[in-house]
């Protein structure tokens, strides 16, 4: 049951594994030091961390926004929650290919999105092909519209299982409502943000789907790998059919991962009120 | 005080609320007409003709002549049709495949008592925990030395399983008290009739919950069709659009392109209107994406 973890440590400690002849020549970290040598690597492993650094804290607190004023309105409601969980259902692929068309500066078009900073009076930017920030803008903006449907659902439910009780003891107190905000509700749904946090950062640590939406699939040379991304082109692909390089980069992210989760895990402790 | 205060102490805070009201409604406006562009959008373009589209330098946000040719041209000029029937089978036949296997699972850990089961049950969860990428690559060695590349057991078998599903169906049947059971027992019923006749009734909110996460799941999954298949008669929906993006339609053809986008996201969001509140609630309860 655990043969998938076991299997993986072992394909990635050996060194000049060949698919075809199942063979190979010695054990060791060769593996490792091969791809944390590999530029597109290094690539990759720099486009996922300003993923993550981006999106988690941004969606995250979009989402508290949003749900917050969810929960404050009754008419429309649940219009509202129907349009903002639409995301979720759709593919990521094929709406990937509306936003790409949004953004993409072509000789015929400029695309919408040049149209709008044309009113502020800026110049046009080719958000697909064009300059390192401007490809990494959109990645995060479609990241952050993704993950939106997800975060906002818990958060709204969250928040409406506060108990009523303490805002009626605090209004009758006079507290304000930034503070009652501050004092009860934010302790009183901190669990949940925490949760989102983590399956937040765990998730933009393995986002690749939505990069191949953007930028096609072939993201080294649109320079917006992801680790996922490296690690599944070199498994399959152009660069493919090195399932040890495969392991190692995996290896590595699962590293990444598990201490940015005990990281989280241990700031929780001092913040999270159960 | 005298009454004029207070009628306009009251004034003022009314003044407030409304005004916290009204910034909330255009925040959340704004947040939905964000969501929705894309949508518009897609649907927009691909009404639009080719030949106006590509006459417009900068993009119109509505047509006066709509047009039907793009998604004829999606099913003639690229094998939409095909993509989509082979998605269609791999989600039906992977949910169903899944739910057999599931169900029995499901209703071993709950009801059957065997030797070692709570064990066996922990180290099931505990596979919850291994990194998805780190099991793809063993399933992609699995499968491509069994020679099950291109082929519909390659794409299905391995996600006719999910540790994640058994644990919410399996609380779920845990919950049925036991005197139903024992007195079907006197009454003599057979285990398996005792959980299609009794449990699966009883659970059927559940059960209706992970097939349409399952779904879902399958509708948009691309990381693992795209590993196992290169060839096109196997593409579901998602590699399907990116084939499409990379070869299909001369590239050009934008609004055939989104002909074929809107064609592969509707059967999802009429599921999704259809069933909103188990969709909502199923991922509230255990959705994991992102």
């Amino acid at each position: 049951m655990v043969y998938p973890l076991v299997d993986v440590f072992v394909y990635s400690f050996e060194e000049g594994y060949n698919s075809a002849s199942q063979t190979f020549f010695g054990v060791g970290l060769y593996n490792y030091s091969r791809v944390l040598h590999d530029p597109y690597f290094l690539q990759a492993l720099k486009n996922t961390f300003i993923l993550v650094i981006i999106t988690v804290p941004l969606s995250t607190l979009i989402a508290l926004l949003i749900s917050v004023g969810l929960n404050s309105i009754t008419p429309l409601k649940k219009l509202y929650q129907t349009v903002y969980f639409l995301p979720y259902v759709t593919n990521t692929l094929a709406v990937g290919l509306v936003f790409m068309i949004l953004f993409k500066k072509t000789a015929y078009t400029d695309g919408l999105a040049n149209l709008m900073l044309a009113w502020f009076g800026k110049g046009p930017i080719d958000f697909i092909d064009g300059p390192y920030w401007a490809k990494m803008f959109v990645l995060c903006f479609y990241t952050i519209w993704v993950v939106m449907p997800f975060k906002v659902l818990i958060l709204t439910s969250a928040l409406a299982s506060v108990n009523q009780d303490y805002y009626n003891a605090a209004r009758v107190d006079g507290t304000s409502s930034f503070r009652i905000f501050r004092k009860i509700t934010l302790p009183m749904i901190s669990p949940m943000i925490f949760y989102l946090v983590i399956t937040g950062f765990i998730g933009a640590f393995k986002a690749y789907s939505d990069a191949v939406a953007l930028f096609g699939t072939n993201l080294n040379a649109a320079e917006m790998n992801t680790i996922v991304g490296y690690v599944y082109d070199k498994l399959y692909g152009d660069g493919g059919g090195y399932p040890s390089y495969a392991s190692a980069a995996a290896i590595l992210l699962f590293a990444v991962v598990f201490t940015i989760t005990l990281i989280n895990l241990s700031i929780s402790r001092k913040n999270v009120h159960y | 005080m005298s009454n004029t205060d207070y009628t306009r102490i009251e004034r003022a805070s009314r003044n407030r609320k409304l005004a916290v009201r009204t910034v909330t409604y255009i925040l959340l406006t704004f947040w939905a007409v964000m969501v929705l562009f894309p949508y518009y959008w897609m649907l927009l373009t691909s009404v639009k003709g080719y030949g106006a589209y590509n006459a417009e330098y900068v993009p119109a946000f509505f047509t006066t002549s709509p047009t039907l040719e793009n998604y004829v041209s999606a099913f003639r000029e690229v094998p939409l049709a095909r993509y989509f029937m082979n998605t269609v089978v791999f989600t039906v036949a992977t949910t169903a495949l899944m739910m057999a296997v599931i169900i029995p699972a499901a209703f071993a850990f709950a009801r059957l008592e065997f030797k070692g089961r709570d064990l066996v049950f922990s180290l099931f969860l505990a596979l919850m925990m291994i990194p998805n990428e780190l099991v793809i690559i063993t399933n992609y060695q699995t499968i491509t030395g069994w020679g099950l590349r291109n082929s519909f057991p390659g794409l299905i078998l391995p996600s006719v399983t999910s540790v994640f599903y058994i644990y919410l169906l399996r609380e779920n049947f845990a919950q049925i008290p036991d005197e139903l059971y024992n007195a079907a027992k006197v009454d003599g019923t057979t285990d398996f009739k005792y959980l299609t006749r009794v449990m699966m009734p009883i659970c059927r909110p559940t059960i209706i919950t992970i097939v349409i996460l399952k779904v879902i799941e399958c509708w948009n999954s691309y990381v693992w069709p795209r590993l196992v298949t290169d060839d096109p008669n196997y593409f579901l929906v998602s590699g399907g659009i990116q084939e499409i993006r990379e070869n299909g339609f001369g590239r050009e053809n934008i609004p055939a392109m989104m002909a074929a986008v809107v064609v592969i996201s509707v059967p999802l969001i009429v599921l999704f209107l259809a069933f909103r509140n188990k969709v909502m609630a199923g991922v509230s309860r255990g959705g994991i994406k992102g």
